[in-house]
């Protein structure tokens, strides 16, 4: 669980997926996605160009709410990338509670935000179900949102659990995408299913769930080229893909991950809303969360869609990937950096 | 292109049009209106209350108050703020007195950077100048590859070492290469990185001070939220970039990033990404952009547009026999590809004063394939039928149709309306535009 930790947060991985944990985690007296929180605070900490921190400091340093606290909540939430929707709900909610006495300074009222969102983003904790045949997960998002590191470092993963693992590299479009996939894979010892580039999408990923049953693995995820959400033709291709996957084994794919880059404002519920249009978006895998970048559009859409979120990376490291934490991502987007652990 | 904030805006002065004058609250609702749009598109806060407080300044003076169309003086005045803040005029890549001109490319991790070094790359070969590609990003997996590919398909040699660790080094033998190739400008390929990475960021100083670069490329994904000016700031701070790229403009994205960014580092932004092709890039310009956010349309990259892709004789010539009433089919799959070429007809469509807002993708789309559709006809005529369209009789439609894998339906549809098309050449050829209408 400490920073250097080989294995570290592989538990919540295995609770994830709804699989046993591995021996060396069972003694661990607390789920050990802790460890991403914390050097998440530390990162914040030592980030020095943010705007919001200074303007959290004050809201939590304040004896009394006053007006000027509620703008400066109104302020943070907009540059949390929020979206105006969503940041005026929620400082109506907080302003019923500071009616009804509930909150009494700013301190009271940062509490009060962090546990909002934390209720908001998660009724319950993050869950991908595997079957007993190959559980099929697809994976879409737009150019550059960390699709292919995000299914390298979750092969990884499950390939730490003990997962047999396929790969389909159906990204054909990009140069040198299948290659970079290829390199994932081979660190995480899992299959890859690949073809040339240019190749059709939808017959990589028929491969790859034809093979992924023919060898018997448990885990198929299906890589996809990355692409706007207006891009019709290729929005096209993206349901082409999902359906000849469902043609490949019935049911399939059983989850749809869309991965957000946590840069990404408002335009984020565009991708969400066209992407749920093409394919059954699942979960939302939110990625390059740095605590500079905040990612609060997950707010939004969850709000609009009703997506919850079900990992989050923060860097290219193996261990930057973990299964999403609601409060964990609540108090360090809205705790302030100079604070210690809220 | 920032179409919902043209919408937005259009919604605040569709609302106060026709009613003459406009009172205090009447601009303080369309501040509040520009304000909620501006943050939608993903203008950083501090700069929209910049720029509110200046456009309310100026609303609220005589030149509107006392003006018979108040709505059309915010309008202007919306307009010209836009365009101040985006820095007024177009600004061109500075290129070195003594080559080669050194390129370094940065950005955040997926922002776009191997792909615009090569469309840049691609750019300014067209120019006639010749470029050499550094793949200097040795920490993404196959990202050299990628740039490798990339040279490939633009015919632009890339210097990359296999295997390199050390990118200071490969950026400093990519120099070297090219002043020995006597290649004239070396656009160095950089591994992205987040912001709060100290030591990726020592990596680009390490790298800027190794190459002396004549210029530093932030690349901004235009989908970027409130983060942009933490982004422009931390490499302002770290590497002093000269100018920007906003990568991925094609989409929906209503790109604030643009007027954050250079509102707050000063930096112009130099192009804008507008697909994924590697001729998809185009000089950004302030003044346009405003007006499309103000839904005035995009007239003037239209015009450029057209200008790179269409051959002027060959116009002139079409424009001769369609006076003459003399088109042939041949003629007018000839005008098609043309005007295809200068780009999806979607956006080129966004980019006439009003049409902008009632396109919609799906449509246009439609539209697109349909024009598929009559290139395949028209392909699957012999030469004498495209010349002489009357010795098409039935037989001939059914091996046209099925030649082309559309039904004789659509056949007769095409040549119906190429006759009228031709009817109505003639007219105007003889008497003009008035005879037209006349008609």
């Amino acid at each position: 669980m400490t920073e250097g930790s080989p294995d570290g947060g592989l538990g919540a991985f295995a609770e994830l997926f709804g699989l046993s944990p591995p021996a060396s985690e069972e003694d661990r007296p607390e789920p050990s996605r802790r460890g991403l929180f914390r050097r998440l605070r530390e990162s914040i900490a030592s980030s020095q160009s943010q705007a919001i921190s200074p303007q959290l400091a004050g809201i939590y340093q304040s004896a009394m709410v006053t007006d000027d606290l509620w703008d400066e909540l109104e302020e943070a939430l907009i540059m949390a990338d929020c979206g105006m929707a969503v940041t005026t709900e929620l400082v109506d909610v907080l302003r019923e509670e500071a009616a009804q006495g509930r909150i009494t300074s700013g301190d009271s009222l940062g509490r009060a935000l962090t546990g909002e969102i934390t209720r908001r983003l998660a009724p319950e904790p993050p869950h991908i179900g595997l079957g007993d045949e190959p559980t099929v997960i697809l994976v879409v998002g737009v150019n550059g949102s960390g699709k292919t590191t995000t299914i390298g470092k979750l092969a990884h993963r499950l390939s730490e659990l003990g997962q047999k693992v396929v790969i389909g590299a159906g990204d054909t479009f990009r140069a040198a995408a299948v290659e970079q996939l290829a390199v994932w894979a081979d660190r995480a010892g899992v299959d890859i299913v690949k073809q040339g580039q240019g190749a059709d999408p939808g017959a990589v990923a028929f491969d790859a769930v034809a093979a992924g049953r023919a060898r018997g693995a448990d885990v198929v995820i299906i890589d996809t080229a990355g692409r706007l959400q207006t891009q019709h033709n290729l929005m096209e291709e993206l349901r082409k893909v999902h359906g000849v996957t469902g043609r490949a084994m019935e049911g399939a794919p059983h989850h749809v991950l869309l991965v957000i880059d946590s840069t990404t404002g408002q335009n984020g519920l565009s991708q969400a809303q066209l992407f749920s249009e093409a394919v059954p978006v699942t979960g939302l895998v939110l990625t390059k969360f740095d605590g500079v970048a905040r990612g609060g559009i997950v707010l939004a859409i969850e709000r609009e869609l009703g997506i919850p979120v079900t990992l989050m990376g923060v860097g290219e490291g193996i261990d930057d990937l973990q299964p999403f934490d609601a409060r964990a991502f609540a108090e360090a987007i809205f705790s302030p950096a100079s604070g210690g652990d809220a | 292109m920032f179409d919902a904030l043209t919408d937005k805006l259009q919604g605040v002065f569709s609302g106060l049009k026709g009613r003459g004058k406009l009172t205090e609250s009447d601009i303080d609702s369309a501040m509040r209106a520009i304000r909620l749009s501006l943050l939608e598109a993903d203008v950083s806060l501090p700069v929209v209350k910049q720029l509110t407080t200046a456009i309310k300044e100026r609303a609220t003076g005589d030149e509107v108050m006392s003006s018979i169309t108040p709505d059309q003086q915010v309008v202007k005045i919306v307009n010209e703020e836009l365009t101040r803040l985006m820095g007024g005029t177009n600004v061109s890549l500075a290129m070195s007195p003594t080559p080669p001109t050194v390129i370094l490319m940065a950005g955040l991790q997926g922002s776009g950077k191997t792909t615009h070094t090569a469309k840049l790359a691609r750019m300014l070969a067209a120019e006639g100048r010749a470029p050499l590609m550094v793949a200097c990003d040795v920490r993404r997996p196959a990202a050299m590859e990628q740039l490798a590919v990339l040279g490939e398909q633009i015919d632009v040699p890339v210097h990359r070492e296999d295997g390199a660790t050390n990118p200071v080094k490969v950026a400093k033998d990519g120099i070297a290469a090219a002043k020995r190739t006597g290649r004239d400008v070396v656009l160095v390929d950089t591994a992205g990185r987040l912001t709060i990475d100290a030591e990726m960021m020592d990596e680009l100083v390490a790298i800027r001070d190794a190459v002396k670069p004549t210029s530093v490329i932030l690349v901004v994904d235009a989908m970027t939220g409130q983060t942009a000016v933490d982004v422009a700031v931390a490499f302002q701070d770290a590497v002093q970039f000269d100018g920007v790229i906003l990568s991925k403009l094609d989409g929906d994205a209503r790109g604030g990033a643009a007027l954050s960014v250079r509102a707050v580092t000063g930096m112009p932004i130099l192009f804008v990404g507008t697909g994924e092709k590697v001729d998809a890039l185009e000089a950004f310009h302030p003044d346009r952009m405003a007006s499309r956010i103000l839904g005035m349309g995009d007239v003037l990259s239209l015009i450029e547009r057209a200008q790179q892709n269409v051959d002027v004789d060959d116009a002139k010539r079409i424009e001769e026999k369609m006076r003459g009433g003399n088109l042939t089919l041949d003629d007018f799959l000839e005008q098609l590809r043309q005007v295809r070429k200068m780009g999806p007809i979607g956006q080129l469509m966004g980019m006439i004063p009003g049409v902008g807002q009632q396109a919609k993708m799906k449509d246009v789309e439609i539209d697109e394939r349909r024009i598929d559709r009559v290139e395949a006809i028209i392909s699957s005529m012999t030469l004498s039928e495209r010349a002489r369209p009357d010795i098409i009789n039935g037989s001939r439609r059914r091996r046209i149709a099925e030649g082309s894998g559309t039904t004789v339906q659509e056949v007769n549809q095409l040549l119906a309306q190429f006759k009228q098309m031709q009817k109505l050449m003639k007219r105007m050829g003889k008497g003009g535009l008035p005879s037209m209408l006349g008609a």
